[in-house]
């Protein structure tokens, strides 16, 4: 393809080929940090492609079709504004589909004193936007979108792609970060609603393929009133059972990691209803589980 | 195209060692794109690969590894819901390399299973295989109205609660079609595997994979399914039952066709091929290294000699418009 990057995020590698030079110029500049290549000099895990989706629709009405390896047959197109967001769920989507050496959890993930929180939950729960957060208070931040579970030690790996900040969560963290340049252009409107993307703090990157144990399990909620509650086993099995996208792929190894994971890490349920509060009372349960 | 390089590492694996990473990064988007990924992995085995190389290979063959467990237990699933009709349920494709540990299957992606029964017990079967689990996937009834007149197989059924197709087959082209091969003599001369299952004759492997390829379908995927071709000519021991048993069929020319452009990709040296062949050849070489197809017009040729292979013209100019009404556009 015209356009096209080799890029690392943890320890997956992808080639990004793209008919505009758009979005390959925007992950080289959001991505600077990370690992980055050319085709010629290094072997990737996953093709992504963002491709024209339909004749003439590099130049007319520009539009763009995420393809690769891995694709789901009827996704919709997306506006070439849009671009770099279409990157970002091609990448997310070979990982989702075709990652085979981790168990791959829907969750977002920071650590401290060397031991890992995990915190799983729907879209819109509030996991992405808390891990961003901690990120910047002390933590380091491991991955807002997936936290790959080692089959053999249990250890929690880092995937520290940009963090993708979804409507409110967008000026949250512009008050937390005072650098405009560690921020993505604004992209309005895309089917996710309002985006932008936060470059992870300098720490999160360099040490992007250091794992830790993990320490404790949260199931965050976001617009509730404060409450906390313990989470049988059982139920956190079946959760991340679902939070899991190559659970099933995976087979018996991914049994053996995930009942462990839920019999060792202890797992508590939190509502919260603003990230100052939520921030505090993370820091109380983990005195109390980790420390 | 990169299916090209594709092709000669299948055909000569020690030339691996001389890729540096942007043939890999080519050649294996390429095999994805082929559904050959694990296949090329099975055959570098033993070839030392670069780090990287190897770890997506092993993961190919891992999905492989899964796919095949999970065809063997459809294939009893199917066995066990059919045993008390007491018919021959003769695996085709996929299943049948696995379940009868043929080379073809090395780590061949396996989707449906596709099963061959006698047609005229295929209403008891299909009786059977719903009252085991099995539903319907295509609600239109002219589609399902298609299928049952002219076409070489049930509609499609998926499992409720194991989601997986099966498609029952009578015989192994559509009725439309203009060589009917004898199906009778397809299942009487089936092998045994033994647990209610058996397979194909080799002469018949060969001639299903052939139809399959040459005969019906746009070709898309098909290097794929000449790999297959070529491992199954390689467990024939007699190439003049072959010829015959094509000939019985009504499948001389495609067989011949085919065995021509196993010699040219996957042989030992290449042969001056006419020009038919080399369009043939075009089309199964058009993946190129980001995994598309590199050669659309090509490949919508093919679209089209696929559906007059299929059916007659005016049928087929009834069938479109139908379906055109019904909001079908061609990809």
């Amino acid at each position: 393809m015209r356009h096209h990057l080799l890029l690392a995020i943890g320890p997956a590698r992808f080639r990004i080929g793209s008919a505009w030079r758009g979005p390959i110029d925007a992950l080289r500049r959001l991505y600077a940090a990370y690992p980055q290549s050319s085709q010629d000099d290094a072997v990737a895990d996953f093709t992504v492609r963002l491709e024209p989706a339909g004749i003439g629709r590099r130049w007319w009405r520009p539009s763009v079709r995420i393809a690769g390896d891995h694709h789901l047959p009827d996704a919709v197109p997306m506006a070439l504004r849009h671009g770099l967001l279409a990157a970002e769920m091609g990448m997310n989507l070979q990982m989702a589909l075709g990652w085979r050496r981790h168990l791959l959890i829907h969750a977002s993930s920071v650590e401290k004193d060397g031991k890992v929180l995990v915190m799983a939950g729907e879209s819109g729960s509030g996991k992405s936007t808390l891990a961003a957060l901690l990120g910047e208070r002390g933590w380091r931040l491991m991955g807002d979108e997936f936290a790959l579970l080692d089959f053999a030690t249990g250890a929690i790996h880092p995937f520290p792609r940009l963090v993708s900040l979804k409507n409110q969560a967008i000026d949250v963290m512009r008050r937390e970060v005072d650098d405009a340049a560690r921020f993505g252009p604004l992209m309005a409107a895309t089917p996710k609603g309002d985006i932008a993307h936060l470059i992870p703090a300098a720490e999160a990157v360099s040490r992007m393929s250091e794992a830790a144990p993990p320490a404790l399990l949260l199931f965050p909620r976001y617009g509730h009133a404060p409450d906390i509650r313990a989470v049988g086993e059982g139920e956190a099995f079946m959760h991340l059972t679902q939070a899991s996208t190559n659970y099933v792929a995976c087979g018996e190894a991914a049994f053996t990691a995930l009942h462990r994971f839920v019999t060792t890490v202890p797992s508590i349920a939190l509502d919260f209803s603003s990230g100052d509060e939520a921030d505090r009372m993370i820091g109380r349960l983990w005195r109390e589980y980790a420390g | 195209m990169s299916a090209a390089l594709l092709a000669s590492l299948l055909r000569a694996p020690q030339g691996a060692g001389r890729l540096g990473a942007r043939d890999w990064n080519a050649v294996m988007a390429a095999a994805r794109a082929e559904r050959l990924l694990a296949t090329l992995a099975f055959r570098l085995e033993g070839v030392a690969l670069p780090d990287p190389v190897r770890a997506v290979l092993d993961d190919a063959r891992f999905d492989a590894e899964r796919e095949k467990r999970q065809a063997l237990w459809e294939a009893d699933r199917a066995a066990a819901a059919l045993a008390p009709l007491g018919i021959p349920v003769v695996l085709l494709k996929g299943a049948a390399y696995a379940a009868a540990g043929l080379k073809a299957g090395e780590g061949r992606m396996i989707g449906d299973l596709d099963i061959l029964v006698p047609r005229d017990r295929l209403e008891q079967a299909e009786r059977a295989l719903l009252a085991a689990g099995w539903e319907w996937v295509k609600p239109d009834p002219y589609d399902d109205a298609y299928y049952r007149q002219w076409m070489h197989e049930l509609p499609p059924l998926i499992h409720r609660e194991r989601d997986r197709m099966i498609d029952v087959h009578h015989t192994i082209l559509p009725l439309t079609a203009r060589p009917v091969p004898d199906a009778g003599a397809m299942i009487a001369d089936r092998v045994d595997l033994g647990g209610g299952l058996s397979i194909l004759s080799e002469e018949d492997r060969v001639c299903h994979a052939v139809a399959h390829l040459l005969a019906d379908g746009d070709m898309a995927g098909g290097l794929r399914n000449l790999w297959d071709i070529r491992c199954l000519l390689s467990d024939i021991e007699d190439i003049s039952r072959l010829e015959q048993r094509a000939a019985l069929h009504g499948l001389a020319q495609p067989v011949a066709r085919a065995r021509r452009l196993c010699e040219h990709l996957f042989g030992r040296g290449s042969l001056d091929l006419g020009m038919v062949d080399q369009m043939f050849v075009a089309r199964l070489l058009s993946a190129d290294g980001w995994g598309r197809n590199g050669r659309r017009l090509l490949g919508q040729g093919f679209y089209v000699r696929s559906h007059l292979l299929r059916m007659p013209p005016l049928m087929l100019a009834r069938h479109l418009w139908t379906k055109w009404r019904k909001g079908h556009r061609p990809a």
